[in-house]
């Protein structure tokens, strides 16, 4: 077999993977978007799910997004910076890293049901807080590996420089190094905003679901995704179809978060 | 000690964090008021190691271990206190605010050109933003870069060239009025004509501040200080006057490393 043959042969055989690894995707998407936006109407999002609407479903699943995230940006970026700028390459650092790395590809369903365990089952009832700590707990591992991999992009020079010019440490980490990682570390923050708003099994048995509009996290709390998982379940075509048209809405979602996490850092490379 | 050295390194040993020689032995090695004394020597030789001791940067990483005694002048009192005895924090930013330093690569701020030199006032704790504005424009003149920038003073840092941004840098340094400027390879990342400039701005600085640059370019040590040391493996085999140094060296591996027969 010449070399000339054998390149030809993996160059076909690669180009068939991603040919197969696209028409998936695009089959995904192409359906999605035919059964999702035939019964796309503008009234859903007005209505809330018991009159066959999403409002309170979004409204609901961002309000756990975004406290999942109050909770997760400050404890995670905390970490990576005590990992990246405090733990001098310590033991520790290296156990509590790699902790991070197993957390980070954890099966979601397994963090659903510790919280259930330390949360709903003590307190007897599920509840929008419950959610949040279960997506907040996917959320801390990514942004503490985001922060730790971009501040250590950030040239040691930049930190000695501000030292050189009678800095304290915690100042320059915060003035300066911070500074100079902002744009990945916020990519990193909003990519894993994208990753827990379409997570559906921490919710299950932790919000669970609502069909009202409600703010008030202390019971049941409104999930898209959940919602999703119910709705497909259903015998009834029009449930169906309102599965269906949450699920694109959430891609859609999601797909624009992801937009513009690459469009923040498209000068970066 | 006579008074026109701001400087004392006596006995001077440093060895790094997990190592288990000494990278530095028994350095002495004075350094003059108002000059520019530089230091050369082969790669490793520990001239870099030597200037990040005397604004004590390496206790950024711990373990370091210093033996000996640095010595710095306090102008005003006119007596010396050893620098190797600082332990707070606090007293060695305010060393650094006394001694600056400038890296091989230019460390602009992710800040407007003028933040970057204003940075430096504000952590030496002034508030007062009349004073700030006219401390900065003091010092960019001073760097001779305020021309290229006057303009742009709220641009970013990032896009100037590299050798307007080591002139921004000196001028961030130079704005504390620190009594050393430290220069680590301060053009080894440059073009010849910013490598010029800086060249002409160093020798300016020198009438206010006293210097202290590395340099592997041999030339430039010899156009621009009065004194020069040579260094190799950890050790100082000659300090003296530069012409000295360069047209009749005492020691016989100075003489080789300056004609070039090693390094």
């Amino acid at each position: 077999m010449n070399r000339l043959f054998l390149n030809k042969l993996i160059l076909v055989l690669s180009t068939i993977s991603a040919i197969i690894g696209m028409g998936f995707l695009f089959w995904i998407l192409i359906t999605l978007s035919i059964k999702g936006i035939s019964s796309l109407h503008f009234d859903i999002f007005l209505k809330d799910l018991v009159n066959n609407g999403i409002r309170n479903l979004l409204v609901g699943q961002f309000t756990m997004a975004l406290i999942a995230t109050v909770i997760g940006v400050p404890i995670g970026m905390m970490a990576g910076i005590w990992l990246r700028e405090y733990s001098n390459g310590s033991r520790l650092a290296s156990i509590i890293r790699n902790l991070s790395d197993v957390m980070m590809s954890a099966p979601s369903i397994v963090i659903g049901v510790f919280v259930f365990a330390i949360i709903v089952s003590p307190i007897n009832h599920y509840s929008g807080w419950a959610g949040s700590v279960a997506l907040s707990i996917m959320m801390i591992p990514i942004i503490i590996s985001t922060t730790d991999n971009m501040l250590s992009l950030v040239p040691k020079e930049l930190r000695e420089a501000g030292i050189a010019l009678g800095g304290s440490k915690h100042k320059i980490i915060l003035q300066i190094v911070l500074k100079a990682a902002k744009i990945g570390i916020t990519t990193g923050i909003l990519l894993s905003f994208a990753r827990i708003i379409g997570e559906t099994a921490p919710l299950l048995f932790t919000s669970a679901n609502n069909a009202y509009m409600t703010m008030d996290l202390n019971g049941q709390f409104p999930s898209l995704t959940v919602s999703i998982y119910n709705l497909a379940n259903y015998p009834d075509e029009k449930s169906r179809d309102l599965a269906w048209t949450a699920s694109f809405v959430l891609t859609v979602i999601v797909l624009f978060i992801n937009l513009l996490g690459r469009f923040l850092t498209r000068d970066k490379g | 000690m006579a008074k026109d050295i701001v400087m004392d390194i006596k006995d001077f040993s440093f060895r790094y964090a997990g190592a288990n020689k000494a990278s530095l032995k028994g350095i002495n090695l004075p350094i003059y008021e108002n000059k520019i004394t530089a230091m050369i020597g082969p790669s490793g030789c520990g001239k870099s190691t030597l200037l990040r001791s005397l604004n004590r940067i390496h206790d950024l990483y711990p373990g370091n271990e210093y033996k000996g005694e640095i010595n710095l002048l306090d102008i005003e009192k006119r007596e010396y206190k050893n620098i190797l005895k600082l332990k707070k924090e606090n007293e060695l930013i305010k060393l650094r605010q006394r001694i600056g330093m400038i890296f091989q690569k230019p460390t602009p701020f992710p800040m407007s050109i003028f933040d970057n030199v204003a940075y430096g006032l504000k952590l030496s704790g002034i508030k007062d933003k009349g004073l700030i504005q006219a401390k900065v424009e003091e010092a960019l003149k001073g760097a001779a870069i305020w021309d290229e920038v006057k303009d742009r003073l709220k641009d970013s840092a990032l896009g100037l060239s590299g050798g307007q941004q080591q002139r921004l840098c000196i001028a961030r340094a130079v704005a504390l009025k620190p009594e050393i400027l430290l220069l680590d390879e301060p053009t080894s990342a440059l073009d010849p004509i910013s490598t010029g400039a800086i060249e002409e701005l160093v020798s300016e600085l020198k009438k206010e501040i006293s210097i202290v640059i590395v340099t592997h370019n041999m030339q430039q040590a010899s156009r621009l200080s009065d004194f020069t040391a040579f260094m190799y493996i950890g050790e100082l085999i000659e300090y003296d006057k530069t012409d000295k140094i360069f047209l009749n060296p005492s020691q016989k591996l100075t003489e080789d490393y300056i004609t070039g027969r090693f390094g």
